[in-house]
């Protein structure tokens, strides 16, 4: 587990200082955060560093996670599915099987705090119990093109809140409460994001049977549809034509159909050329990525629909430059020109990355400037000044 | 020159928390509208505030509205226009607001209605909200006021310049200090002539230190 002063050494000069001064504006408060559960990506990742952090600080704060049965589950991840623009059905007794189900959690948990931060959507309904304490709605999604039925009736709770925070502006579905802006980040001492040796790179691409006798080309992401990994089997083709390099399209499948039969077709891409590699990852086989991303030349993001999608963050802070598509987030974490480039269509993406095969000095230019993007704007310690001074805000 | 202040300086830096106000443009005409209808302080942010939230990567387009015309409309001619305003020339946020719509409205005369955007490809309006942060570190005489400068958070030497010019809490300044507890008068409007606009934060700090350097040596002959 990192300690504060580990950061010291990554983050920008200065930070971690800053931090031990904000932190003396909120000893004393109770912090508590509350989500659907501690493993997996996105928010949990996040708390799982940045909850330890901040009790070494002196900042008492405590983590509770909701539960219930397996229609609590389903109707949570159903309604969460349509708040983010997705058509689903919400049957009413399902709905209020997950109005129940937290308010038994709200006697369960304790959930006396000052600040208490909710994740997502499993727990929002907890706020019915709130007792005291300013409460936070920690949105990580885009619900800007939510579901109106759904919207609707998650809103009665959303509006409850005495603050909502999305990770970025466009982002925020209609709210009658103030709206903060706090972009994710990544944890630079993850096993996702530590340094790695030459060496283990080189022994763990051998495992994943990747060579690097030629150029690599890497998207890292769940292979499905908004991810676009059959346009950048595309691009790459255009690209093939002038260089002789290699794709990596490495991530997870999960057991969707639609994604199982994408999966079956990138396969069979790949029988047919041997310089595409598919690699169907588990979700935490973060130090394979971790290598996949040092070893690649240039790193790809094709989403043709994302939500923030911290993947070119975590390239870029390898000092790898990103070609990616313009959507979500990506486009606020690429810089044109200087980090890499945002593209609409196959041909830009092909475009770019031949200009930079052309160009073979741009490419560490561009990874230098990436890195020290992310140093300053991207990191955990960034989000951690960021979450901080929304609780000196909202409690002062 | 050696003189010490009855006051101390004290460093205090800030963090940025941002809002967003649910109030989007997804055409120049709309940008228009809405910049005149957003709370004062959201014109702050996209102008004055620019070069705190782009950091190291300033000066291409000067604010967020020049930034947005140029990149997602693609408009470089009103990309340019917009642009070359400089918030600090104005005396209050309406002043530039008026001027911001001037500009819209001269450009949009007589033009059709232009294609829309779609919504995460328009402008989202926010505004901020400045949480200051004591850094502990105080001075009472030049040396020590240089020492500090050179090594506070960048977001100090925002909040000492920027924001208290910007925000008319010019108590709160360098030069302000400078002026009424070491009695540097011409340093102080040194201070203030220092131009902000299109340049870095660690910029800013590299002329204030060179100013300051300079007033040492001059007391030191």
């Amino acid at each position: 587990m990192s300690r504060i002063d580990d950061y010291r050494r990554v983050a920008i000069p200065g930070a971690v200082d800053f931090i031990l001064k904000l932190v003396e504006q909120v000893k004393g408060r109770r912090l508590l955060h509350v989500t659907g559960g501690r493993l997996g990506g996105g928010a949990a990742e996040t708390l799982r560093a940045t909850v330890p952090l901040l009790g070494e600080l002196g900042v008492e704060t405590r983590w509770e996670v909701t539960g219930g049965d397996n229609a609590y589950y389903t109707t949570a991840r159903s309604l969460q599915a349509a708040l983010e623009g997705a058509e689903r059905v919400l049957s009413e007794e399902g709905l209020a099987r997950w109005v129940d189900m937290n308010g038994l959690n709200a006697k369960k948990l304790d959930l006396d705090a000052d600040v208490a931060l909710v994740h997502d959507t499993q727990p929002a309904s907890l706020v019915s119990a709130r007792n005291g304490g300013r409460w936070v709605w920690r949105c990580h999604f885009d619900c800007s093109s939510a579901q109106a039925g759904a919207w609707a009736f998650f809103r009665r709770f959303a509006d409850q809140y005495d603050a909502a925070v999305f990770p970025m502006p466009g982002f925020e579905g209609r709210l009658g409460i103030p709206m903060y802006l706090v972009p994710p980040s990544i944890d630079p001492l993850s096993e996702r994001n530590r340094d790695l040796t030459p060496r283990e790179v080189t022994e763990i691409l051998i495992g994943l049977g990747v060579a690097r006798d030629k150029p690599l080309l890497v998207q890292v992401g769940p292979l499905a549809r908004p991810q676009d990994p059959l346009g950048v089997v595309n691009a790459y083709r255009l690209v093939k034509k002038h260089h002789d390099v290699r794709l990596v399209l490495a991530g997870t499948a999960d057991g969707e159909p639609e994604r199982l039969e994408l999966l079956s077709h990138l396969r069979e891409v790949a029988q047919e050329d041997r310089d595409v590699v598919v690699l169907e990852l588990p979700p935490e086989a973060h130090q394979q990525v971790n290598a996949l991303q040092r070893a690649a030349t240039i790193v790809l993001q094709k989403s043709v629909q994302a939500g923030f999608e911290l993947g070119p963050a975590e390239a870029m802070w390898k000092g790898k430059p990103v070609v990616g598509g313009y959507s979500g987030g990506l486009a606020q974490q690429i810089i044109t020109n200087v980090t890499g480039y945002t593209v609409h269509s196959v041909e830009g993406a092909a475009f770019r990355i031949r200009h930079l095969l052309n160009n073979p000095e741009l490419i560490p230019r561009m990874g230098a400037a990436g890195r020290e993007h992310v140093r300053r704007s991207l990191l955990i310690t960034r989000e951690l000044v960021d979450e901080l001074a929304l609780g000196v805000h909202l409690t002062r | 020159m050696s003189s010490r202040a009855a006051q101390p300086f004290r460093f205090t830096g800030c963090v940025e928390l941002r809002q967003a106000l649910d109030v989007h443009a997804l055409d120049e005409r709309e940008l228009m509208n809405r910049i005149g209808e957003v709370p004062a302080d959201s014109i702050f942010f996209h102008t004055f505030g620019y070069f705190l939230h782009h950091r190291s990567f300033t000066t291409a387009y000067g604010n967020d509205f020049a930034r947005w015309v140029a990149i997602e409309i693609g408009d470089h001619a009103l990309a340019e226009r917009l642009a070359v305003v400089d918030p600090f020339a104005f005396s209050t946020l309406e002043a530039l607001r008026e001027h911001l719509v001037t500009i819209l409205q001269d450009h949009l005369r007589g033009r059709e209605a232009e294609r829309r955007l779609e919504f995460d490809r328009g402008f989202h309006f926010q505004r901020s909200h400045v949480v200051e942060v004591p850094l502990g570190r105080a001075a009472e005489t030049l040396v020590e006021f240089r020492a500090g400068l050179a090594t506070i958070d960048e977001s100090a030497i925002y909040l000492h310049t920027v924001e208290t010019r910007a925000r008319e809490r010019r108590a709160d300044s360098f030069a302000a200090w400078l002026r009424s507890e070491l009695a540097l008068g011409e340093l102080a409007e040194k201070f203030d002539r220092i131009d902000p606009y299109l340049t870095s934060l660690e910029r800013i700090r590299g002329r204030l230190l060179g100013l300051v350097d300079v007033a040492l040596e001059e007391a030191r002959r």
